[in-house]
């Protein structure tokens, strides 16, 4: 294969020198996180400034940022009811990071922070020790009840050991979920642009065959950005679900 | 065999997780048709429900994927 699908998620640093250094290890400014800032200010500065006109009849740009702010409103909502809101901060800051660097990565030639599994880790560790602090903080010792599922004791056995380890994956689960989208979307996009890239080279008759993984690329660029959303949306939600299990252990409302 | 060879068959074993992941989007979504053909009228107010299932279902097969890759380029 000419490309090495692989090659784009390689971290370089940009600057030669390292910036700082922590313990003995060198501190670099790289391509990612580059990436990383250029996604925080963009998005910061889309959602300050399209509010500010603050119009009766919004403009786009506006309207957009409304509707990101009600959508992620009603989801907290549906998911944790009432007292969830007062985490809308934090869920719309992972959503609209996670979003945002979904969809830089989209950008050819860019670089995707969320296909890096130690951004995503971090991102996940996070939120479950949120999950963790919140619960504690809310029902004290008695958040340990959230091991105990309502069933006879004798299932119990069975039972809590399998709650404990459900709760010690979602870690795992959640940032692995996110990392191996963005990675095999990109992926696989390499790996059809390889061949476009292969089949050109041959020249004749497979200059025209190379419109077929050409066209394929696109319809999949499109399945991607759908992906892109999905994935951040999925984060988000399940953030949600986790934060109303910690507000409101077994209790449904 | 050399470790090679085992590391590509490995590689390519792993991805036969993607079979689960294939049969599992089939049910979410089939699932999904039948239940609003039944009952248009609820079908709009599942579609959430929908994508958080075919995401979630996607994730499991991508698990044996990332290990695949992880055979092959480590």
């Amino acid at each position: 294969m000419a490309l090495n699908p692989m090659e784009q998620f390689a971290i370089k640093p940009l600057v030669e020198a390292p910036l700082f250094q922590i313990g003995g290890h060198p501190i670099y400014f790289t391509n990612q996180a580059l990436l990383m800032v250029i996604v925080v200010i963009a998005s910061s500065l889309f959602l300050t400034l399209a509010v500010k006109p603050n119009r009766l009849v919004p403009t786009r740009g506006q309207s957009m940022a409304e509707m990101s702010y009600e959508f992620v409103a009603n989801m907290i909502h549906s998911a944790t009811g009432e007292d969830g809101l007062k985490f809308f901060p934090f869920v719309f800051t992972l959503f609209i990071f996670v979003l945002c660097s979904n969809f830089f990565g989209m950008v050819p030639g860019s670089f995707t922070v969320t296909s890096q599994i130690a951004v995503t880790f971090a991102l996940a560790c996070l939120v479950v020790g949120l999950v963790i602090v919140v619960g504690f903080m809310k029902h004290g010792i008695g958040f340990l009840k959230l091991f105990v599922p309502h069933a006879p004791w004798y299932l119990l056995i069975l039972l809590i050991p399998i709650e404990v380890i459900s709760f010690l994956t979602r870690p795992i689960s959640l940032s692995v979920r996110l990392f191996a989208n963005m990675l095999a979307g990109h992926t696989m996009l390499a790996v059809f642009a390889g061949f476009v890239v292969s089949l050109g080279a041959a020249g004749g008759i497979f200059m025209g065959v190379a419109l077929a993984p050409l066209l394929l690329i696109v319809a999949i660029m499109l399945l991607e950005l759908l992906v892109a959303f999905l994935q951040a949306y999925v984060f988000a939600i399940l953030t949600c679900i986790y934060l109303n299990e910690a507000l409101h252990l077994h209790d449904h409302h | 065999m050399d470790v090679q060879a085992a590391k590509m068959v490995g590689a390519g074993i792993a991805c036969i997780a993607l079979v689960g992941a294939g049969i599992g989007i089939g049910n979410v979504f089939g699932s999904y048709l039948s239940g609003a053909l039944r009952n248009p009228g609820a079908a709009a107010t599942q579609t959430t429900n929908l994508l958080l299932g075919f995401a979630l279902c996607e994730a499991t097969g991508l698990f044996g994927l990332v290990i695949a890759l992880i055979i092959l380029f480590t």
